[in-house]
């Protein structure tokens, strides 16, 4: 959309002893895109994400997001960016409302704004019947709506989403990628990891991850075409087949159930 | 929300202003888990009390109706006295009596007597005679610190049997005197005068061990629940996952120790002020000194307790492991801070070794206000320790939480 | 019968192979025991004594020397007024004040009663007490020193400490610590073993196995147990060697009754895991519930005979309490199974209630 570099890696690397879970990677990512990270369970896609969300520290090679170095300037890096877990991070013990709150707190929002937002969020998700109920009260699909919504809620320039669709229905799941589609029309870059191959068709641009490394990067039609292809799940199939370790080979045949 | 360099001042005011809100939003936040969850805040604020009420009955040394054996060899009336004496104090209860030393040391051996005392066949015909006798006591250190009281009692009641007999052989002279001086003035005896020792027990005139008791053991408790809830709190948001969420968000490292450190602050503090009530109404203990005072001292000693607990979580990865180490750490913290065996009475360099240990300097507040009604200056230096102590701990754990992973 | 072996093996392979876990275990109690050794004691030594002595004469500088010619007392400082001695206690410089009257000598020498206070810190009344009692000896000393006052009469008590003559303290407190120690390394052992298998859900795995509910508990039990006698020789030999605890009584009866302790505190362990789900709570509470409790009502600090009825029943309870009575018969008092049989008695009936209890509450999982 903009020529503007919003998250940009060169050779990234991520050693844990002798294993490197993340080798070498490259990549740039425009202002405004929404960028899918593809790849089986244990391909690296979390641990390139925490490397870039200042989580985790690298072991090699550079990268910035949002213009911020991610050795030196983490805390700067996350003044821009929202973040949303494999794992389901609100607390289950606050309420709904509490939770937006609580965030819009620690991004210094006033109350005003936090008002006016959880207004806005609570109409949009259509979750004003629970406003006051327990998070660990509502259902799994709300609870990631929710969690997607608390992270766009300081309105930041890049989102992280580490596999938000996990785990829910189909349904959900469109009205999840509704939200993304919102978030993005309004100027956020979306980074987006799943294992669901179908959507990749739901990206800008797409990279696929194996064994740590990027194996394939570029628009769906693109890489459908290079590859000689009918869809980025067979793609996929093909680049985890040649896995010399065969590592998560086996949960990438079936990853598009 | 300043651009940085324009106006270091107004910057300040800003940053101070956000570091405030967003350690408030977080500490509310804090209060609402623990006000949720209404198990952990029923072990908050009602086992110490259960366990203030019942342990502080537990820890005394004093006796009564010590059960004592008597082997009376003698069988005279001068023995049978000495022998009434102990029963009649109503600090021994004679449990039996014989000539043989055997059963004695049976009813020794089984742990069934704290004493025995034996009198030897010509006690009354050496005491007519040379004016002394001997008896023996045999004391059954088994029964540790009751042991050594119980001794102190029987050679008191001893030597107060030894006078009685003493005025009872020379009854005239002494109760002349006596009629003839002023009452207070014990009667002058010919020949070289006595050293007459009058003891005063400053500070807990009645020997009551509650006194001594009740604030060592309200410290202990605040002590355990403030630094195991602290302990648990991040490892617990670490295994939850919570804890990366705020890992991503801006807030910084002082901004998230002190969020977490505030809400048990105070419940601590809540729990020592309940703690003190029930300590006062129900064991009577004194409170000589300025509870304000008290109450400033443990602000100061809570940081401390509750950054140890918020250190070892940082350090941890799970739950289980705080606990373990919270367990060893809060033990020898408790065995050596003075709470149960005095600190004088351990050598020097553990003497030593204890000044590192926070409970020891609050213990010695706490008792120091409470029952000897020190003030301010006289609390200076373990004050200066614990704040020193509190900034040194607060600011381990601040350096020791990691927002990102090495 | 294989399958128990098998499952004994696995258990010792855990343990053999967490190298860390098994420094810790075995080290732990060494550590402890040493350092609460030397900590937990209640002698009353090296007393802080202020002399306040507004006129000195040959009397009162001649007790003042008994004073400082005994090992016992520290004398701090000497003051000539009584005012300044409060704010010394408070910080407390002294412990103990020894206060003359002027015309000290005058009035011995008359034949009159000379009056000395002695002023004692009674915040902690059995070290007052026994400070106290330090100083009327001294006194009284000086007393027999000086030519009699007639028609005395004085029955000498001469005082035997039986079973610990030297009165040392670590005498006493090391076979309770013993007690103490175990208690917390089994409970430790079991709680890190269960928890684990719950978590990494292994333990399903063997609850459906052909194993029956006791196969299991024996080969949890059983490596722990092995591991907790090492425990209880290695305090043995550090309680001889360091603090020259004598063990008068058997070694093997204590080694025995060591291992008995160390079931019923397993045991304990188990019942208490597999019975809770919600770790913060049971952690909490067993924490909270069982710390001070096990320090204070097992007569290991506190003698038990001094506590209000209602609270000596209590400890009937505490397993502690039994073990620190066979565990002082036996290093002290040299007795045998014969005076201890009431106590392993109480014991073994627990260890059995509570291998049953927790046997069973395996099985209710099962169903």
């Amino acid at each position: 959309m903009s020529d503007e570099v919003a998250i940009h890696a060169s050779g990234l690397t991520r050693t844990f002893g002798a294993f490197t879970a993340v080798d070498h990677i490259s990549f740039d990512v425009g202002a405004g895109e929404v960028f899918g990270f593809l790849g089986a369970n244990g391909a690296g896609k979390t641990t390139a994400i925490r490397m870039l969300t200042g989580l985790l520290a690298p072991s090699a090679g550079e990268a910035t997001v949002a213009g911020h170095d991610v050795y030196r300037e983490t805390e700067a890096i996350k003044r821009d960016i929202g973040y949303m877990s494999q794992r389901f991070s609100l607390y289950d013990d606050l309420t709904v409302r509490e939770n937006i709150r609580l965030y819009g707190g620690i991004y210094d929002l006033t109350d005003a704004t936090i008002r006016e937002r959880t207004q806005r969020i609570l109409s949009r998700l259509g979750l004003q019947h629970v406003e006051n109920t327990l998070v660990h009260a509502i259902p799994l699909g709300w609870k990631q709506k929710l969690a997607l919504s608390v992270a766009l809620l300081h309105e930041p320039r890049i989102v992280f989403l580490d596999e938000p669709t996990s785990g829910v229905d189909p349904i959900t799941r469109r009205q999840f990628w509704e939200l993304i589609y919102e978030a993005s029309h309004g100027g956020t870059t979306v980074l987006v990891t799943t294992h669901y191959m179908d959507e990749a068709e739901y990206c800008d641009r797409v990279s696929i991850m194996v064994a740590g490394r990027i194996a394939a990067i570029g628009t769906p039609a693109e890489l459908e075409r290079t590859h000689g292809v009918e869809s980025i799940d067979e793609l996929f199939v093909q680049l985890a087949r040649n896995d010399p370790n065969a590592r998560g080979a086996a949960g990438g045949g079936g990853a598009a159930a | 929300m300043s651009a940085p360099g324009s106006g270091s001042g107004a910057a300040r005011r800003g940053g101070i202003r956000r570091f405030i809100r967003r350690t408030l939003v977080l500490a509310h936040a804090e209060v609402l888990h623990v006000t949720r969850d209404r198990a952990t805040l029923l072990q908050i604020i009602v086992m110490p009390l259960v366990q203030l009420l019942i342990l502080s009955n537990v820890a005394t040394f004093a006796i009564q109706r010590s059960p004592v054996y008597v082997v009376d060899d003698d069988r005279t009336s001068t023995s049978r006295g000495l022998v009434s004496r102990l029963g009649a104090s109503g600090l021994f209860d004679v449990v039996g009596r014989s000539s043989s030393p055997d059963s004695a040391n049976e009813a020794m051996l089984r742990g069934r007597i704290t004493l025995a005392l034996t009198i030897s066949h010509d006690f009354e015909a050496d005491l007519v005679r040379t004016g002394q006798a001997p008896v023996a006591l045999d004391v059954n250190t088994e029964k540790g610190a009751a042991a050594g009281v119980v001794q102190s009692y029987a050679t008191q009641i001893i030597g107060a049997y030894a006078r009685e007999i003493a005025a009872g052989m020379h009854p005239v002279p002494a109760l002349a005197l006596r009629d003839a001086l002023p009452a207070d003035e014990p009667p002058p005896i010919r020949g070289f005068g006595r050293v007459d020792v009058r003891f005063q027990d400053w500070y807990n005139p009645t020997l009551n061990y509650k006194h001594f008791m009740v604030p060592g053991i309200l410290v202990a408790l605040v002590t355990m629940i403030g630094t195991l809830l602290t302990a648990q709190n991040i490892a617990r948001e670490k295994e939850m996952g919570t804890l990366e969420q705020l890992n991503v968000t801006p807030i910084t490292k002082a901004e998230f120790i002190t969020a977490k450190l505030l809400p048990f602050w105070v419940l601590a503090l809540i729990d020592l002020v309940l703690g003190l009530i029930v300590g006062r109404l129900v064991f009577g203990i004194p409170m000589r000194g300025s509870v304000v005072l008290l109450l400033a001292a443990a602000a100061i000693y809570l940081v401390v307790a509750l950054a140890i607990g918020l250190w070892i979580s940082t350090t941890v990865d799970t739950q289980q492991q705080a606990m373990f180490v919270t367990f060893f750490v809060m033990m020898v913290y408790l065995l050596m801070s003075g709470l149960f065996t005095p600190i004088a009475s351990m050598p020097h360099w553990v003497q030593l070794l204890s000044e590192l240990n926070p409970v020891r300097h609050f213990v010695t507040i706490a008792r120091a206000i409470l029952v000897k009604g020190a003030g301010l200056r006289e609390i200076a230096a373990p004050m200066l320790i614990l704040t020193v102590y509190g900034i040194v701990v607060l600011l381990l754990a601040i350096r020791q939480y990691r927002k990102r992973t090495a | 019968m294989s399958a128990l072996w098998g499952l004994l093996r696995k258990e010792m392979l855990h343990i053999l192979r967490d190298r860390r876990t098994l420094v810790v275990l075995i080290l732990m109690p060494i550590v402890e025991v040493l350092l609460f050794g030397f900590s937990i004691r209640t002698d009353v030594t090296d007393v802080r004594l202020a002399i306040v002595d507004p006129a000195p004469d040959a009397a009162t500088l001649a007790l003042r020397n008994r004073f400082a010619a005994g090992a016992l007392f520290h004398t701090v400082a000497v003051l000539s007024r009584h005012d300044d001695l409060e704010p010394m206690f408070q910080t407390d410089a002294i412990q103990l004040a020894v206060e003359f009257p002027p015309n000290f000598a005058r009035t011995l020498a008359r034949g009159g009663a000379a009056q000395v206070h002695v002023i004692t810190d009674a915040t902690e009344p059995n070290s007052g007490t026994a400070r106290q009692n330090y100083v009327a000896a001294v006194i009284d000393a000086y007393q027999q020193s000086l030519p009699a006052p007639t028609g005395s009469v004085r029955i000498v008590p001469s005082v035997r400490a039986r079973f610990n003559p030297t009165l040392a303290s670590s005498n006493l407190f090391v076979p309770g610590l013993l007690a103490f120690v175990l208690n917390i390394i089994a409970a430790l052992m079991t709680a890190l073993s269960l928890t684990r298998e719950k978590e990494t859900g292994t333990m399903e795995a063997l609850l459906v196995s052909p194993l029956r509910p006791w196969q299991i508990i024996v080969g949890k039990v059983a490596p722990y147990l092995a591991i907790g006698f090492i425990g209880v020789l290695a305090v043995l030999v550090e309680a001889s060697v360091v603090f020259h605890v004598p063990i008068r009584g058997s070694v093997t009866l204590l080694l025995a009754e060591g291992t008995l302790f160390i079931l019923v505190a397993l045991s304990i362990g188990i019942l208490v895991s597999a019975r809770t789900s919600s770790q913060r709570v049971a952690m909490m509470g067993a924490m909270l519930g069982t710390m001070l409790p096990t320090q204070m009502l097992s007569g290991f600090i506190f003698p038990i005979e001094s506590m209000p009825r209602v609270l000596q029943w209590i400890t009937l309870i505490v397993p502690a309490r039994w073990f620190v009575t066979i565990a002082r018969g036996i290093m002290l008092k040299g007795v045998g199974i014969g005076y201890l049989a009431t106590e392993t008695l109480v014991l073994a009936v627990m260890a059995l209630v509570l291998l049953v209890a927790s046997t069973r509450s395996f099985s209710v999982r099962l169903e």
